[in-house]
């Protein structure tokens, strides 16, 4: 696990917006000043005319991009996370989602992997934002290959949609040929005594700790879950009943995102314990990426430990009550 | 629809759509009525006799779109729209009411006719920007027309637009401001002062055409100029009156958001009748 090979995903964004705007005339890209970090700078070497700098100005980039959107085109939008889903969150509302316009934000630099620029830069919340929009799909790659694979998939689907990627580079978890579908879950791995669902770079940290978990005979599924929103309810509800306990983990506040979302279909539908791995209420601070993601509990023993407390929760009151 | 490029019947035109806003309103009970007459003249000459539109245009149409940033004008919007033929007159009844097509500000999912949703001030102008651009792309020839407020330009996004268009060179693009100096809270002067603001569109590069928003031959001149222009951007910077067109209404704070009882309908109907 370890050993694997890591890829950047906001590259594979880029090469891909490319390769998509030489196939479909329709696609064009905005971005506002980041062009060249969020590599949207790949797609306005090969069309010019069909890039839009729009400055350090969020707000009009998406309205901007709305308007596009009705004229036709099927614009990509690119600022980091925290600005693109922060600054510009009422215009994603009014110009983009009230209307239904298929415009496509993604969105670089999320999460706290963003690293020194510091807590104004490590968006922890764009998840939450976007998960509450009316009409917004919201998707979290894992990997090179999933971003690839989202992004082509996304400029043949109508609607609003936002991708996150991130900074750092993620260890690679799909081979090439890997299909994506919006709204569906991925099983990497099967365990029948805890269930692990994740996003992101969390995925490969999920991995990790299933491995963790095994040498001690606990048997932990793993589940990738790059669609925040539709989220995958019949997978999380599998999961549920198949295994009585649940952790959740996502490079992301534990308010509202994954983790939040996993619940509200859990509490619903198939009640079982749920522990989520994230940011906890607060802000990060600088540091390197790695060493953020283990002070603020977002690795691979963490994930171990909330798959501990999630088993024993199962053996809780509530639990046996069930079963009586 | 009637198109004309004579300046009294326009006028006409525009006071039965005075007649129709303040009758929508005053039925709904909620709505903004100093802010629907004070730009209804020049959205008067746009739809019935400056836009190339016409109900019956597909998407692909080489047609003139109109935005309206100040999306609380929306009953100015709606008459126009209705007596264009986009959707049944007998719509208006039911301006703000639940399942209705007239939603309270312009939600282009559920009206004919209307292009974007619009009502949080300061997004139209990017908005109408964007279809400029699209339409660029496509080599499509329409003008992309926008109405701004004088409060609404304190929005800091409409100065990130006015940088667009014309660092794009979006000559596809009029913008309007509909100058009638009062917001919601006051004057604009005191509220918070815009002035000198033909200067500020000037500086931000556009070319700016001031007029008179009442003076229905003003307003059809300064449209056709500024279409005309090529290169940059236009501004027409109307001067308007709040409420215009009615006595009691004209120049009234109080009227911004709140709607006629029967009897100042009534009274407003017998000036309307009477001019
Ligand atoms: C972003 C936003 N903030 C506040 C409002 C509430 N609001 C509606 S109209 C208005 C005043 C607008 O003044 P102006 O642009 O001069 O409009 P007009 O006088 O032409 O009606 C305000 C503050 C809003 N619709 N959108």
């Amino acid at each position: 696990m370890k050993n694997r090979e890591k890829k950047s995903l906001r590259d594979a964004y880029g090469a891909t917006l490319a390769e998509l705007g030489a196939q479909n005339r329709n696609i064009v890209a905005l971005d506002a000043d980041l062009s060249g970090s969020t590599r949207t700078s790949v797609f306005a070497a090969k069309f010019p005319d069909r890039f839009f700098n729009m400055g350090v100005a969020e707000q009009d980039m998406i309205s901007t991009a709305a308007g596009l959107a009705a004229a036709g085109k099927i614009p990509f939008a690119s600022s980091f996370a925290i600005f693109a889903s922060g600054r510009a969150w009422e215009q994603v509302r009014q110009s983009v989602c009230l209307s239904n316009l298929n415009v496509k934000i993604v969105a670089t630099h999320g999460g706290i992997t963003v690293g020194e620029d510091g807590p104004s830069h490590q968006a922890l919340e764009d998840l939450t934002l976007m998960r509450v929009l009316p009409n917004m799909t919201v998707i979290v790659p894992c990997d090179a290959v999933e971003t690839a694979a989202v992004m082509r998939r996304i400029a043949d689907t109508y609607g609003p949609v936002y991708v996150r990627v991130a900074r750092e580079k993620f260890p690679v978890i799909f081979d090439a040929d890997y299909k994506f579908n919006i709204g569906k879950g991925v099983i990497l791995r099967h365990g029948s005594d805890v269930a692990i669902i994740a996003c992101g770079y969390l995925v490969s940290k999920a991995l990790e700790a299933a491995e963790e978990l095994a040498e001690e005979g606990i048997s932990a599924a793993v589940v990738n879950m790059p669609t925040i929103k539709p989220l995958d309810e019949d997978l999380v509800i599998q999961m549920a009943s198949t295994t009585g306990a649940i952790v959740t983990a996502e490079e992301h506040s534990i308010t509202g995102g994954l983790g939040s979302a996993v619940m509200e279909v859990v509490c619903e539908n198939e009640p079982v314990p749920v522990i989520r791995v994230g940011m906890k209420g607060r802000f990060g601070s600088s540091g390197k990426p790695e060493e953020l993601m283990d002070y603020y509990g977002m690795n691979a023993p963490a994930v171990a430990e909330a798959a501990r407390r999630a088993m024993a929760l199962k053996t809780g009151p509530v639990q046996q009550n069930k079963k009586d | 629809m009637k198109f004309t490029q004579d300046s009294k019947e326009l006028t006409d035109i525009a006071r039965e759509l005075r007649v129709d806003i303040l009758r929508m309103l005053a039925r709904s009970g909620s709505g903004h009525t100093g802010g629907s007459l004070s730009c209804i003249d020049i959205i008067t000459a746009l739809y019935f006799s400056k836009m190339n539109h016409s109900p019956h245009f597909g998407k692909d149409a080489d047609r003139d779109v109109f935005v309206l940033s100040k999306g609380h004008a929306a009953p100015a919007l709606y008459v126009a729209l209705a007596r264009c033929g986009y959707f049944d007159r007998s719509h208006l009844d039911s301006l703000r009411k639940l399942n209705a097509i007239l939603s309270g500000h312009p939600y282009s999912p559920s009206t004919p006719g209307v292009e974007v949703s619009t009502g949080s001030l300061g997004q139209g102008l990017s908005l109408a920007n964007g279809i400029a651009l699209g339409y660029r792309l496509d080599g499509k020839k329409g003008t992309v027309f926008c109405m701004m407020g004088d409060g609404e330009s304190q929005e800091g996004q409409i100065w990130e637009a006015a940088m667009t268009a014309a660092h794009y060179k979006l000559d596809n693009v009029v913008g309007i401001v509909d100058n009638n100096g009062l917001q919601i809270d006051g004057k604009v002067s005191d509220v918070m002062n815009i002035e000198p603001i033909g200067d500020k569109w000037r500086a931000f590069g556009w070319e700016v055409i001031e007029i008179d928003g009442h003076n229905m031959e003003s307003i059809m001149d300064a449209v056709d100029r500024a279409v005309a222009v090529k290169g940059k951007p236009a501004l027409i910077w109307a001067h308007t009156v709040k409420g215009k067109g009615v006595s009691f209404m004209e120049n009234k704070v109080s009227f911004h958001g709140t709607t006629p009882s029967a009897d100042e309908l009534e009274k407003a109907m017998a000036e309307l009748a009477a001019v």
